[in-house]
């Protein structure tokens, strides 16, 4: 089956269609201007919906009859929930067991604890997964093992997809940890609080039919609401969506390893010396160990200057919240929470205010935060020489993470890498990267161990830090530090085969990723 | 004889090592079995090297199980070399590559502020070893090696010491006590390295012994690099002799107190104030400071308590000693910084160079600042003082010394 392709905008060739839909390939950053409305769900009438305002079913089964799953359904979920969700697996064995088949799951990310699908990836009852995927998820789509194409996008593009028709959802599955009869729901209180519900607002605004599920139902009105139940068909109260502390970990901890202390130090000291840092910056770190102890020393350094950050935007940690109560930050402004110490922040400090994605990373929209951000801390898995970023395959050609906001937060206007020279022996710096999740002119710094790369095309921060110090060497000198290290690595090979389509902010096709050759 | 050996190490928690199980067979050819975590990317080249160190060890019949998680190539030689050697008796190494970047030597004065010490049998410390900027980088063969393990460290050691950087940091070694200890001279004096640090010294002969063993081996090989001792005084009679052993040889650079095995053997137990080993380690700067070498003082085993890390090394300073351990990498910077001059100190050091240069200029033999006379000895000290404080890149901040503008 021979799908025409074409060579996109970054040189990488991209089918014209996927899962039997005509797409676009990437044409650069910024280039796609699409024409023609944003879609919406079907109009409702309120006189369907009961009078009283009850909505309350009871039970999943009975919600998803009424919503009329049938074969082919869009099913959503989000991922709040985390490793901890019950709820969305249940979905898929509602349907298995009423004999439905091929379903698309929209997830807004999956878990291991979403592993158990695999089975209905196997038997028909799922047909293709279109978000993200970690491990034997990722593994069985890497071996050509699933039946449709998967299609992987950012926290934003999934908000673009959703907005402009690419993607319609069917029904949206939508767990809350707190939600009145209406189906007003929000992400604090009862047993599985998860902090916000940013996530999850396109597709109750979106979705042809909306089922929220909760372990605690408050009396109405479920206050204050990230979900609102006019977008509500059906609300289900079950006895538990999900397990406590695998929603959010107890507490999230800066890393140990010297190695990495190290590459948080060197990234601190670099946005010091660049002048990026100053007094009312605005930032973003993630929640892993190297992100937070940069947040640590970037706390340390506002402090000591006597600075105060305007805002970061979460994913939250303590180490945030830790900023937020000291003073050395005006808000978080949060889409998701990592541990303990931000859920009880966002419920108690009025500073620390949910934000959607929506409002946040779209780039349909009428502005886009990430732009407004001044540090901005990201991982990869790969970057090659023209500072291009991979983050969803690793070197070996294996699916195995998702895209996050990666995509979203490229647009901030210090876009840093603190990575690993080497993982193990695997040189994390490549000629061309394997799959490509980001042009290179958005990617500005990598930092590592033994030494930081700036983007020639950032003359500016070049400038800045020339008489720094700083061990500042070329990406080309750096990777060839690894390679004399680890050795030269082998490409990984792969067949002709599709597996998965790698989307960009706008929708368009920037990268596909080819089944594993065994 | 025993036809299978296992080398190495493997398990969920391992990075960058790997496991050899060796079996020896009288025909059917070298067959491989890898588990690797980077089997698409080394696959092939894991394979390659290891057929090759068979052959070169006349191996043409054998069953290797390799379980490699990352093991770099000198790692993986060094683990077969190991089991090979369980097997059958042989001279023959296996030697990577000596890298260019490892050639440089040391001078016996240098700075020994800080020394990191790595266990002999633990690669995936040893490769990033060079990063934390420490002065000198131990690769022990001592006590952190497990004594079933202490043949494959030295493989190990001597691998590591040809192919990994260490960026200039002193490549120093930590052998083991008596015979044991000469023959580890004989597996790592060859590769350039810079100091041996001696355990548990309490005679001037071992030193000696040492360092019989050393020029015996470098003329063997026909090695002309200096190589530096220090003795470990570890124990009573280690302090009551520690200025003949401070004297021993002209290779001796630097003598450091070990103080767990010295309080042990007092008997007394290690404090942090450390009142019970004050009179060895005041005893020990005396002595090393009289023979005109570097006191270095015991490591702090609290790695996590970096406050009182820096008031020890604080106290250590104010006691002469010119150094410390470490047994971990943050632990360099705080000793590093500890042991740095001060911003006063700093300042006069300036002033009294720059009074002595001026005077120097004019011809005076008597040099003053402000009612104090300044002879040699104190502008040497303030010379070292300024040299120090700009390795440490203290002095960006301060007026150019003008005497010196070249250095800029």
């Amino acid at each position: 089956m021979a799908i025409p392709t074409v060579i996109n905008a970054a040189g990488r060739s991209v089918p014209l269609e996927i899962n039997s839909k005509p797409v676009v390939p990437f044409m650069g950053v910024g280039k796609y201007r699409p024409a023609g409305r944003k879609c919406g769900p079907p109009i409702p009438v309120c006189s369907d919906f009961p009078v009283d305002g009850n909505k309350v079913v009871p039970s999943l089964k009975e919600a998803l009859v009424r919503c009329g799953l049938h074969d082919g359904m869009t099913i959503s979920t989000h991922h709040h929930l985390r490793d901890g969700d019950l709820i969305s697996n249940q979905v898929f064995d509602l349907a298995s067991g009423m004999g439905v088949r091929d379903l698309i799951w929209f997830p807004s990310a999956s878990f291991p604890c979403n592993d158990p699908l695999i089975k209905y990836l196997e038997d028909g009852t799922i047909n293709r997964i279109e978000g993200s995927m970690n491990g034997p998820l990722g593994r069985f789509v890497s071996e050509g093992r699933m039946k449709g194409t998967a299609v992987l996008r950012s926290h934003g593009g999934r908000v673009q997809a959703i907005q402009d028709g690419d993607v319609r959802i069917d029904i949206a599955v939508l767990v809350a940890p707190s939600a009145d009869m209406f189906g007003n729901a929000k992400g604090t209180g009862g047993r599985s609080a998860c902090g916000v519900l940013g996530y999850a607002k396109a597709d109750s605004m979106y979705a042809d039919k909306v089922i929220v599920v909760t372990d605690n139902l408050v009396d109405f009105p479920c206050f204050p609401m990230e979900i609102e139940g006019n977008y509500v068909d059906y609300v289900v109260v079950v006895d538990k969506i999900g397990i406590p502390e695998k929603i959010v970990s107890g507490t999230t901890l800066i890393t140990k390893s010297p190695d990495r202390l190290l590459i948080a130090e060197l990234t601190a000291s670099f946005l010091e010396k660049s002048g990026i840092l100053k007094d009312g910056i605005t930032m973003q770190a993630g929640a892993g160990g190297t992100s937070l102890a940069i947040a640590v020393f970037v706390h340390e350094m506002l402090r000591q200057k006597g600075w105060k950050s305007k805002f970061g935007f979460g994913g939250s940690t303590k180490y945030m919240v830790e900023m937020l109560e000291q003073g050395q930050m005006g808000y978080i402004l949060d889409a998701q929470v990592f541990d303990l110490d931000s859920v009880s922040s966002v419920e108690n400090n009025p500073n620390h205010i949910p934000y959607s994605v929506f409002n946040a990373y779209n780039y349909h929209s009428k502005g886009n935060l990430t732009s407004m951000m001044d540090i901005m801390i990201l991982g990869a898995t790969e970057v090659d020489l023209n500072f291009n970023g991979n983050v969803v395959t690793h070197s070996d050609g294996y699916l195995l993470h998702g895209i996050g906001g990666w995509q979203n937060c490229l647009h901030a206007r210090n876009v840093i890498l603190p990575l690993p020279l080497f993982r193990d022996r695997i040189p994390v710096i490549v000629d061309k990267v394997t799959t490509l999740c980001g042009p290179g002119e958005l990617i500005d710094v990598i930092v590592t161990e033994r030494g930081i790369a700036i983007n020639p095309l950032r003359t500016d921060l070049v400038e800045s830090v020339r008489d720094s110090g700083l061990p500042l060497r070329s990406i080309e000198d750096l990777k060839e530090e690894a390679e004399s290290i680890c050795g030269k690595p082998e490409k990984a090979r792969f067949e002709e085969d599709i597996v998965a389509a790698i989307k960009w902010v706008d929708g368009t096709v920037i990268d596909v990723v080819r089944k594993i050759k065994i | 004889m025993n036809n299978k050996s296992i080398s190495g190490n493997a398990g969920p928690k391992i990075r960058s090592d790997c496991e050899m199980i060796l079996q020896l067979r009288s025909e059917s050819g070298i067959v491989i079995d890898l588990k690797s975590k980077v089997q698409v990317l080394y696959g092939a080249s894991i394979r390659k090297l290891c057929t090759d160190i068979l052959v070169f060890f006349g191996i043409r019949d054998a069953l290797l199980t390799v379980n490699d998680s990352g093991a770099l190539d000198w790692v993986i030689g060094a683990r077969l070399e190991s089991a090979v050697k369980q097997l059958i008796n042989t001279d023959l190494e296996f030697l990577p590559p000596f890298r260019e970047e490892n050639k440089y030597q040391t001078t016996s004065g240098r700075f020994r502020f800080s020394r990191l010490y790595i266990p002999g049998n633990a690669p995936a410390m040893m490769i990033n070893a060079g990063l934390h900027s420490a002065d000198g980088i131990i690769l022990d063969l001592e006590d952190s090696v497990a004594p079933e393990m202490k043949d494959e460290a030295r493989i190990l050691v001597r691998n590591a010491l040809r192919q990994v950087n260490f960026y200039g940091a002193e490549r120093m070694v930590r052998i083991n006590q008596g015979e044991r200890g000469l023959k580890d001279l004989e597996f790592v004096i060859p590769q350039n390295v810079n100091l041996v640090i001696i355990p548990k010294c309490e005679d001037p002969g071992q030193v000696r012994l040492v360092d019989a063993k050393i020029s015996e081996i470098k003329e063997r090989s026909g090695f002309t690099n200096q190589v530096h001792l220090m003795p470990v005084i570890e124990s009573a009679l280690g302090v009551e002799r520690s200025f003949e052993i401070a004297k021993s040889s002209e290779s001796v650079a630097a003598m450091a107190i070990g103080l767990e095995d010295y309080t042990a053997d007092l008997g007394v137990s290690r404090t942090i104030e450390g009142k019970e080993s004050l009179y060895a380690r005041t005893r020990l700067v005396v002595t090393a400071k009289a023979a005109g070498i570097q006191p270095i003082d015991s490591v702090f085993s609290d790695v996590a308590d970096m406050e009182a890390l820096r008031q020890n090394v604080l106290s250590s300073k104010a006691l002469g000693f010119e150094g410390m351990g470490c047994i971990h990498p943050r632990q360099v910077s705080v000793i590093r910084m500890g042991f740095a001059p001060g911003n006063d100190e700093i300042e006069k050091s300036v002033k009294i160079v720059a009074a002595y240069e001026e005077a120097a200029r004019n011809g005076l033999g008597v040099v003053a600042l402000g009612s104090k006379m300044i002879d040699a000895p104190v502008v040497a000290r303030a010379q070292k003082t300024i040299d120090l404080a700009a390795r440490l890149g203290l002095l960006s901040d301060k007026p150019v010394n003008e005497s010196n503008p070249e250095e800029k």
